[in-house]
């Protein structure tokens, strides 16, 4: 990845910073603006290429990306400082929520205020499985592996890796052989 | 710790497995995100081992949404909630450490290429499986809230609004407050 110039730690440490406080409900958009559009860091062509790398590791999207861009930065010490803009800030303000919710939780008011949100939040996700959905090619296949994985960790309530290792390799293998 | 049924136990008892089990679902998190591994997080935390309930952890991810962020830092909550400091930090670093130590490695083997063939077919295989853990996360999510049919009403529309429009989703979560605080749901 051609990078324009050798950025600084400290410059990493603030640019992620920026991105995760702007991303309420989802960094990514604020990534792509913050990393192509602003600072100009990566060209657009490049950006899919490092997040399709991050997608395909194990973890989180966002985190494992700015690990990447970090690392090839400024090394190691790249790494961590983007790693660290990209969390710090929000687990310092998602614990003070926390703190708050310890303290004033039982109240009625935000008792029936977290209900809803917690409504919302699930609904949320559906719209985001929903969206992910979309993707996914409508075979017999590839639909029976997404009802598979609802009815066996949803419902079912089965441990994750159990799911895990009985319906992933297939999976793998039918996609390997280019079956759907 | 709101009723915190794990308050007396000794922490070490707590947080050894609560980060064992946070860093092998952290492996097994591709494709979705740390939101697919939620199910089997409240599984281990809430079924298995009555550390929290069902309403704090659905309250832990609503509150995380609330604030700006990587929508992941729901684990740092769920494991204050556990085990308090101790249990935050070892349930944020066990959700990140492995997969960042995998990412460092693999960009030192390879600094600029596009995924090869076998891990776009493990991409491809694992996609729907991802969608529907995704699924999964909001079935969980729903229940361990207020399951009547109202919340359901509720969280329908959320995710038809968001669905149909460019709608900011930290304003729906405010929405949600707000209907929850008017007596709504």
């Amino acid at each position: 990845m051609a990078l324009p110039t050798k950025i600084s730690p400290l410059q990493l440490f603030i640019a992620f910073s920026e991105m995760a406080l702007s991303g309420f409900g989802g960094v990514l958009p604020f990534a792509y603006r913050a990393l192509v559009e602003r600072r100009r860091w990566l060209s657009a062509e490049e950006f899919p290429k490092l997040l399709a790398l991050s997608q395909v590791m194990p973890g989180p999207t966002i985190c494992n990306l700015s690990v990447m861009f970090g690392y090839r930065s400024a090394g190691l010490t790249g790494a961590a400082a983007a790693l660290g803009g990209m969390i710090a800030v929000p687990i310092a303000i998602v614990l003070a929520l926390g703190i708050g919710y310890q303290h004033f939780g039982e109240l009625p008011p935000v008792r029936r205020a977290l209900a809803g949100m917690s409504a919302v939040a699930a609904g949320l996700i559906v719209a985001t499985a929903v969206k992910m959905a979309r993707t996914v090619p409508r075979r017999i296949f590839p639909i029976s592996l997404l009802m598979l994985a609802f009815v066996g960790v949803g419902l079912m309530r089965f441990p994750l890796i159990a799911v895990i290792v009985l319906v992933a390799p297939i999976g793998v293998l039918v996609a390997w052989r280019e079956r759907w | 710790m709101v009723n915190s049924p794990s308050a007396d136990a000794p922490v070490w008892s707590i947080v050894g497995p609560l980060f064992a089990h946070f860093a092998v679902l952290s492996l097994m998190a591709i494709g979705g995100g740390v939101v697919m591994v939620a199910p089997d997080m409240q599984r281990f935390v809430v079924d298995a081992q009555h550390w929290i309930t069902a309403e704090q952890f659905s309250a832990a991810y609503a509150i995380a949404q609330a604030a700006p962020g990587p929508n992941l830092l729901f684990v740092t909550l769920v494991g204050w909630q556990v085990a308090g400091w101790a249990g935050a930090a070892a349930a944020t670093v066990a959700i990140l450490a492995p997969p960042t130590a995998l990412t460092i490695a693999m960009v030192r083997v390879s600094t600029n290429r596009a995924p090869g063939p076998l891990a776009r077919a493990v991409g491809k295989g694992l996609a729907p499986i991802s969608v529907g853990l995704v699924f999964a996360t909001g079935w969980i999510l729903f229940n361990g809230g207020s399951a009547d049919w109202r919340a359901a009403g509720l969280a329908l529309l959320a995710a038809f609004v968001v669905l149909r429009t460019k709608v900011n989703p930290v304003w729906m979560i405010a929405a949600g407050a707000a209907a929850g605080v008017v007596g709504l749901v």
